[in-house]
């Protein structure tokens, strides 16, 4: 990545010229083909298409029902007739697993998708509005994202009782000013640039300038964003099923399994061994995906903040 | 610098203020009151009514909204439900385990992370580089409590050379260190990657600045030109990080607070969820709102005299 | 033995599978006490040969050929401890961008004080004096204030002031300036350019000067290397190249060059063209023929011979005779 001419500025000049030369004709084949060389944004694909492929096919992967009960047979170690062993109560683990990658991306997908929409709504709203309303919704913005995310979740929880939708209502409140400020800012400078000031002598409406020129180009950047977040989702609803906040037993989460392997950690290890896995994977994959995409699409664009 | 402290201080409590406007609301956009919330739906009318008056529900709205930044303001965030202990003095018994999990774990990230983050940029480009670079997006991705619970199941369950819960006995700085080790390991993980994907990046653009060749063109050596010359520069974002990162490292501590069974924030808040102990969760959230922005806010004005030019932006 | 000696100099960079040829078959030298001025257009590859004069090429940079002496030692094959010897007291840059050129969180004092490591038996106060002595003698006129003031307090003609400051305390032999005017506004300009006019008098060593302004060459320099497309197409004194220009090239810069045209000009007079792509692989003929109002057919196949004119005068093209 440092190997370009950007190690020292000044000097390589008839590189650069070059690449802005061709910069305009090559972006897309040269972003699809630089992604296709990166093995860490591959395997973020490969991993994210195989937990999706899990998730929507899972009625028929899954070897057992995931619900159904075995007394005798509770807290088998992992073997032929059950890949990844038997819980508590003797239901299929790698059944529940594949079920509950279900529940994870469901969360997920639905979570950062509305959250998505609404930011970009927002952040267009703040961004191209007038001023004192940006700086009204600046502030509130602002005062969300200084919440810190998973006692706010515990407060919501509170409120409103455990549940998916909790889940996914507390991801929409957490995540909606930070992609808004994000939107907000590619909004703003867009705004300024010439041929979106040309549009507005020419009369365009707004609805016209901000749908036509401006919401297509700032998806990029926030799909980015997305595929870094998605893991967050995922790690914050397994966390909270973990603490029994989140996905309520008996529907299978890999937070809800691996609360119950806790439980018997010391008799039955390998329900939390096989639980973290594709917590782990997941969440890799995601990351993974997000970097590549990044990397290929847009090297200067750099996630700002931490992890929450 | 003065009237920038000012109005750096004055946004910090416009969103506290706006924070706590927006929670206070939270209990009555839901359908029930308070009382209810807290009490269960199976509570007796009566018990309903003494519980509703205890927490200042029968007053008119404005009188609530009036007396709740009062009492804030005086440091009164509201009583427990149930032992009617005041909920700051909960919270404050608590904090420091959370504070020292939160500082510990953080400083070996950055200690760790600027040195790895060091590594990349020396050895840029080759295949070190690039492990680093997997190494620490993995690093940041996987879920902290993930690791607790895997570490805990091989150092405490399997090995039997940590404690698996608590958080040390009283006085005995031995087990209370012993009691931080896995907990730390499992937040700070996190933060190693991150940090040092940070230092890597803002050294390299540090490096590529004019100055730097400047240096190199007066043959002062790599070890000053890096450690001197750019390394200052590369920290002042990591400082703002840093900041923040404490701030949200508190608030991520839950899961693998209750991972550990360890006393702090995390847990306080946790217990107060399953006993639908509204007063003390509405109080930590406050709480860790507050110190997230303190921290914050603090670090600004400390960037601001670290680096002359923002400084002298301010004075102008 | 000359001062500086480069012979037969090519450098190329690589990057995303691209190769360019910043340099090709560079040759100059430079006598102790001379000034010698470098012009050409940006990518003409001058800012290259600056950066291999003191040996701080970016990673992708690979010099595939020739040599560049100084007093006879190669800084090609010097391991790297040598190079960094010879930086500072060897070869000295003032850097094109007085704005950059300083530490933004370190002082000027403590920056100059710094790049005097060489000294090994002065102390900081010794050094601190030396930088303050040198900067009083660029024309700061609070010296011992600046030594204490950030970057970002200075003017960019006092940046760039200091900046030459830093490059004589080590009294090099060899003083390398890239573009040391062209951030600064007019006034500025003429005030660093009379400081350098001073300097060829006072400091015993040679100076290069690189620059895309023929103006500023003719102010000060004895000779001039017109480069073009990674080769010097045309070299030899001021007043030759000035009054006689042998080169296309150099006739069209000196065309071009706002303060030579006399009167009011309706439009500004430019070179055609964009400058030539140095991707591998190179066009065989002569690198300015695209644009040469004087080109022949041979001018585009055939690689143009370098024409000796007279003692240290030469031009690479077709159309110039001995």
């Amino acid at each position: 990545m440092s190997s370009g001419p950007d190690a020292l500025p000044g000097v390589a000049e008839p590189a650069r010229e070059e690449a802005t030369e061709e910069a305009p004709f090559v972006v897309r084949g040269a972003g699809l083909r630089a992604f296709l060389r990166d093995p860490m944004g591959v395997t973020g694909a490969v991993l994210v298409a195989a937990f999706l492929l899990m998730a929507i096919f899972a009625p028929w992967i899954a070897p057992y029902d995931p619900m159904a009960l075995n007394v005798m047979n509770k807290f088998q170690p992992p073997s032929w007739q059950h890949w990844a062993g038997t819980d508590q109560l003797g239901r299929d683990l790698l059944s529940r697993l594949i079920w509950g990658s279900r529940t994870a991306l469901y969360i997920a997908l639905v979570a950062t998708g509305v959250s998505a929409v609404l930011g970009i709504v927002l952040g267009m709203i703040a961004g191209y509005g007038p001023r004192w309303l940006d700086a009204v919704l600046v502030l509130i913005f602002d005062s969300f994202s200084t919440l810190p995310m998973i006692l706010f979740a515990l407060a919501v929880i509170t409120v409103l009782g455990p549940g998916k939708e909790t889940l996914i209502l507390v991801v929409v409140l957490i995540s909606v000013p930070y992609y808004a400020r994000l939107i907000r800012a590619q909004t703003l400078s867009m705004r300024e640039s010439d041929y979106i000031q040309a549009e507005r002598t020419m009369g365009a409406s707004a609805f016209r300038i901000l749908g036509v020129h401006v919401a297509p180009n700032v998806v990029g950047p926030l799909l980015i964003v997305l595929s870094m977040d998605i893991p967050v989702v995922i790690m914050l609803e397994a966390g909270l099923s973990y603490l029994g906040f989140g996905v309520r037993p008996p529907e299978p989460s890999w937070g809800n399994i691996l609360n119950d392997g806790y439980v018997s950690l010391r008799s039955a290890p390998h329900m939390v061994i096989v639980a973290g896995i594709p917590l782990v994977l997941s969440t890799l994959g995601f990351t993974f995906l997000g970097e590549g995409l990044r990397d290929a699409l847009d090297p200067r664009f750099r996630r700002f903040g931490g992890p929450r | 610098m003065l009237s920038y402290a000012i109005k750096r201080i004055g946004l910090a409590f416009l969103i506290l203020f706006v924070v706590m406007l927006g929670l206070f609301s939270m209990v009555f956009v839901v359908p029930g009151d308070p009382a209810g919330v807290a009490l269960g739906p199976r509570a007796s009318p009566e018990l309903r009514a003494q519980l509703t008056e205890r927490m200042g529900l029968d007053q008119p709205l404005h009188v609530q909204v009036a007396n709740f930044f009062a009492n804030a303001a005086r440091g009164d965030l509201g009583y427990d439900v149930w032992s009617r202990r005041p909920v700051l003095e909960m919270i404050l018994d608590v904090f420091p385990n959370t504070l020292i999990l939160g500082l510990v774990s953080l400083g070996w990230a950055l200690v760790l992370g600027v040195a790895l983050g060091c590594v990349a940029v020396v050895w840029r480009g080759t295949f070190v580089d690039r492990l680093l670079g997997v190494l620490s997006v993995s690093m940041i991705a996987v879920p902290s409590f993930v690791i607790a619970l895997y570490s805990l199941l091989i150092f405490s369950v399997w090995l039997g050379w940590l404690p698996a819960i608590g958080a040390g006995e009283k006085g005995d700085i031995g087990s209370q260190i012993r009691a931080l080790i896995l907990p730390s390991f499992a937040i700070g993980i996190t933060w190693v990657g991150y940090l040092a994907r940070l230092v890597r990046a803002s050294m390299l653009e540090v490096l590529a600045a004019e100055h730097i060749r400047m240096a190199r063109s007066f043959g002062l050596s790599e070890r000053r030109v890096v450690l001197t010359y750019a390394l200052r520069l590369a920290l002042i974002p990591t400082v703002a990080v840093l900041a923040m990162g404490l701030g949200s490292i508190l608030s991520s501590a839950v899961f693998v607070e209750a991972v550990f069974s360890r006393p702090g924030i995390g847990t306080l808040a946790t217990n107060a969820v399953s006993n639908r102990n509204y007063p003390v969760v509405m109080g930590t959230v406050l709480f860790m709102t507050a110190f997230y922005l303190f921290v914050v806010t603090a670090a600004d004005l400390v960037i601001a005299r670290l680096d002359p030019r923002v400084r002298d932006v301010l004075r102008s | 033995m000359s001062l500086l000696e480069v012979t037969d100099l090519s450098l190329t960079y690589a990057s995303d599978g691209v190769v360019v040829e910043a340099l090709r078959d560079v040759s100059l030298t430079v006598e102790a006490g001379e000034v010698v001025g470098i012009v050409g257009e940006s990518g003409s590859g001058k800012s290259t040969l600056a950066a291999v004069l003191n040996g701080l090429l970016p990673d992708n940079a690979r010099i595939t050929k020739g040599a560049v002496r100084i007093e006879g030692t190669d800084l090609l094959t010097l391991p790297e401890a040598g190079r960094r010897r010879l930086r500072g007291p060897g070869v000295a840059m003032v850097l094109q961008d007085p704005m950059q050129a300083f530490n933004p969180v370190l002082t000027i004092g403590r920056q100059l004080v710094d790049f005097q490591h060489h000294l090994k038996d002065l102390s900081r106060a010794d050094k601190a004096a030396r930088a303050e002595a040198m900067l009083a003698e660029v024309g700061i006129s609070d010296p011992a204030a600046c030594l204490r003031r950030f970057p970002h307090e200075l003017s960019g003609g006092m940046r760039q002031r200091a900046a030459i400051a830093a490059a004589l305390l080590l009294t090099p032999r060899l003083l390398v300036a890239d573009e040391p005017t062209t951030a600064l506004d007019v006034t500025m300009e003429a005030q660093i350019l009379h400081l350098l006019r001073r300097l060829r008098t006072d400091h015993a060593g040679a100076i290069v000067i690189i620059t895309h302004h023929l103006g500023v060459v003719g102010e000060i320099c004895d000779r001039v290397h017109v480069m073009y497309g990674g080769q010097i197409v045309e070299e030899g004194p001021v007043d030759d190249i000035h009054h006689a220009p042998a080169h296309p090239y150099t006739q069209a810069l000196i065309a071009c060059d706002p303060a030579a045209i006399p009167g009011r000009a309706a439009r500004l007079p430019t070179i055609p063209g964009r400058p030539p792509p140095l991707r591998r692989p190179v066009p065989k003929g002569c690198a300015f023929a695209p644009r040469c109002p004087a080109a022949l057919p041979q001018c585009r196949t055939e690689a143009p011979p370098r024409v000796v004119l007279g003692p240290r005068r030469s031009a690479l093209c077709h159309r110039v005779s001995p």
